[in-house]
């Protein structure tokens, strides 16, 4: 079913990573974003830009300039005091302004609260196709995007294009993409835009904020150590086991989505796609089987390393490292291995 | 209060197989259930209805056996069902869902008067996109409440609406009017058990079923794959890593693998030994 881009979007150019900027700070996401927004740019012969949306100069000058640091050639710049905090009527507005006037071919945002609930109204004002969570994004031979994402049913992915429609909409979830290295003091256009904003206008209003409390998040997904155990674990008593190896190792711990549903372990302990996505350097996964949904949320880890009585589950497709073994005996004895060899190392040094 | 829920019929995902040979997704015989999510909606709707009194539609578009799942929603306590159903509408994706949503949420509205409220879930289990809720708020100009924990307060009369929403690093409390889009967040609340009699009602209605036509769609070009501006090009199975995993041998007892696993970790992430010492030496 292929058809001709509409003469009307042939002018559409470039790549935009819209920029979740809340409380003066980037979200991560948005510099990942960027990374992988370059690489499609650079394919394309394109440029690549950051779109910027909040109030108060300082802070939106110390953002513009991260904006560059991470890749971006451009930063389009909206400044007003109804975009101090995120609300979905005026960011929409603006964000379909910024579209029509400026005719971006590629818009990518992160599928955080704030992007997820922004990415569906700014794809429906502009009626263009918007694919949601991907794991991969690149550029085909008809120049179009091709975006990649795990479908249900746990051992596929679809690549989905839009292909009659600008510009082509996705979100990627956070630590997806891998964080690029920031190069301080590189330089790039800015452009400013002023919108028509009036805070009369605006249906919703923020009456207060209650931040999360910092030291309840889990730290999950930015641990260099993560240890996760599965239904192979076979009872909630034996999550204690995956706890201590974390806690010897120095890293984190978590699990795959039946051990959220059990109620074994908590929401915001859950690896994978509708969980959280992690970067580890190790990766151990105790008794978990490598369904699609937990292996896109893991494979950015350098090293995978799964422990499972079945020589055949399909997480020892993409590991690097496995032992067919059972998980509730290996785990005790190694935390102690790894408890000794740390402390004789410690000796020794 | 008048009140909408848009509820999804998706498959039972514990229960779907794929086909071992042709890696497709084999839908015949697996069963299918409301979209979880959207079970939060509901039991917030009936909320609202025990306090303010009023009605509670759900809607739903799909193939005619999701009537299946608007009945399991009567018998949890809605007081009726409306199907959008047609051949037009197959293939649609989110915009096009939207679409067709929106046109039948009208269609309820020029009969039973514009609703307060149109809960949706916070995404479904199959496409999993969160994209058909704001879609369907875009459209219909409804205030767009997204991951909504609690209602604080909200008065009919007034049109006005106060809610706690879960944001990235916090919880924002959002006033906003009437009629609104709310999804409501998973764990929210639980979703009753119908009374018997209930269950009896929802046996015996009839599901209001309309097609394209039916709510007033002409241009049919808006619909189903048509309407749906995102192409699936390919469906594939992941990968396969060129070389398996290393296969650390467990012959001579656990303790012996258990030395031969961290070998090996370390053999190929020397630099994981400097870290795990440099924490080590903080404790
Ligand atoms: C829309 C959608 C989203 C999803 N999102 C996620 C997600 O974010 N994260 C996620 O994890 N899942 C997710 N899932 C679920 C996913 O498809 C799998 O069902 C799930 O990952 C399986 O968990 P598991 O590997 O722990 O359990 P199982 O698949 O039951 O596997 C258990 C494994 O343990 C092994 N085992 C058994 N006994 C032992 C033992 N004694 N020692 C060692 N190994 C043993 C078995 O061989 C088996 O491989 C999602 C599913 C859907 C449909
Ligand atoms: C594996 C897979 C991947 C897909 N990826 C994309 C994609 O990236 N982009 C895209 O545009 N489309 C995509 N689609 C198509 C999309 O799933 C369909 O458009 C679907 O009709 C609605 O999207 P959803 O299931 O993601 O709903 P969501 O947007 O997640 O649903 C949110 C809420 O909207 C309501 N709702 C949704 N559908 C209905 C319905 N039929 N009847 C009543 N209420 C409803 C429910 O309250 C639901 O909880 C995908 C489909 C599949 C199977």
């Amino acid at each position: 079913m292929k058809k001709e881009l509409p003469e009307h979007f042939r002018s559409y150019k470039h790549v935009w990573v819209f920029i979740e900027f809340e409380h003066g700070r980037i979200h991560p996401v948005s510099l990942e974003l960027l990374g992988e927004g370059r690489k499609l740019a650079d394919k394309l012969g394109v440029e690549l830009a950051g779109v910027l949306l909040g109030s108060g100069a300082d802070s939106l000058d110390d953002a513009t300039r991260n904006c560059f640091a991470y890749g971006a050639d451009v930063v389009y710049r909206v400044e007003h005091p109804v975009l101090a905090q995120y609300r979905n009527q005026p960011y929409t507005k603006v964000m379909t302004e910024l579209v029509e006037k400026f005719q971006p071919e590629i818009m990518l945002l992160g599928a955080t609260v704030l992007g997820r609930d922004l990415a569906g109204s700014v794809a429906t004002t502009l009626k263009t196709g918007l694919t949601a969570d991907c794991t991969e994004l690149a550029i085909d031979d008809e120049r179009s995007l091709a975006a990649t994402r795990p479908t249900f049913g746990g051992s596929l992915l679809c690549t989905i294009h839009t292909l009659n429609y600008r510009p082509q909409m996705a979100t990627v979830r956070p630590r997806v993409m891998a964080m690029p290295r920031p190069e301080e003091g590189r330089e790039g256009r800015v452009v400013v835009y002023t919108p028509e904003l009036e805070e009369e206008r605006i249906i919703t209003k923020v009456l207060d904020f209650l931040p999360d409390d910092a030291a309840e998040a889990s730290g999950l997904a930015f641990a260099d150590i993560v240890v996760a155990g599965g239904m192979g674990l076979r009872s909630e008593e034996n999550i204690q086991l995956v706890r201590q190896l974390a806690s010897v190792l120095g890293g984190d711990w978590g699990g795959s989505r039946p051990l959220v549903q059990k109620g074994w372990i908590a929401a915001d302990r859950q690896i994978g796609q509708t969980g959280k996505t992690i970067r580890p350097k190790l990766y151990i996964a105790a008794g978990i089987s490598g369904a699609i949904q937990h292996r896109v949320g893991v494979e950015g880890a350098d090293m995978i390393v799964a422990i499972n009585t079945d020589p055949n589950a399909p997480i020892f497709d993409f590991a690097h490292l496995g032992v067919v073994s059972d998980a509730v005996a290996l785990l005790p004895v190694l935390t102690e291995a790894f408890r000794q060899r740390l402390l004789v190392n410690r000796m020794a040094g | 209060m008048r009140i909408f829920v848009c509820i999804k019929q998706v498959p039972d995902s514990a229960q779907i197989r794929v086909h071992p040979v042709t890696n497709t997704i084999m839908r015949q015989g697996v069963p299918t259930i409301i979209n979880p999510y959207d079970l939060f909606g509901l039991e917030e709707a009936l909320r609202l209805r025990d306090r303010f009194g009023g009605e509670v539609t759900v809607l739903s578009m799909g193939p005619p056996m999701a009537s299946e799942s608007l009945r399991k929603a009567l018998g949890y306590g809605a007081d009726r069902g409306l199907l959008l159903t047609d051949r037009f509408f197959a293939g649609s994706d989110t915009l096009a869902t939207s679409y067709a949503l929106s046109r039948l949420i009208e269609k309820a509205a020029e009969e039973q008067g514009m609703p307060h409220i149109v809960f949706c879930g916070k995404q479904t289990i199959d496409g999993d996109t969160a994209q058909v809720g704001p879609g369907i708020a875009q459209r219909l100009g409804l205030s767009q409440l997204t991951y909504v924990s609690a209602i604080d307060a909200v008065d009919p009369e007034q049109g006005t609406i106060t809610v706690r929403r879960r944001a990235d690093h916090g919880v924002q409390v959002l006033s906003s009017r009437l009629p609104a889009m709310i999804t409501m967040l998973e764990g929210s609340n639980q979703i009753r058990r119908g009374t018997q009699n209930d269950v009896l009602r929802a046996a015996r209605s009839d599901i209001t079923q309309w097609n394209a036509a039916g709510v007033g769609i002409e241009d049919l070009s808006l619909c189903g794959l048509r309407g749906s501006p995102t192409v699936v090009k390919r469906v594939f199975a992941p990968s396969v890593r060129s070389e398996k995993a290393t296969i650390v041998s467990s012959e001579s007892g656990v303790s012996a693998t258990a030395s031969a696993l961290i070998e090996a970790i370390l053999e190929r992430q020397p630099a994981l030994e400097t870290d795990l010492l440099e924490q080590a030496s903080g404790y």
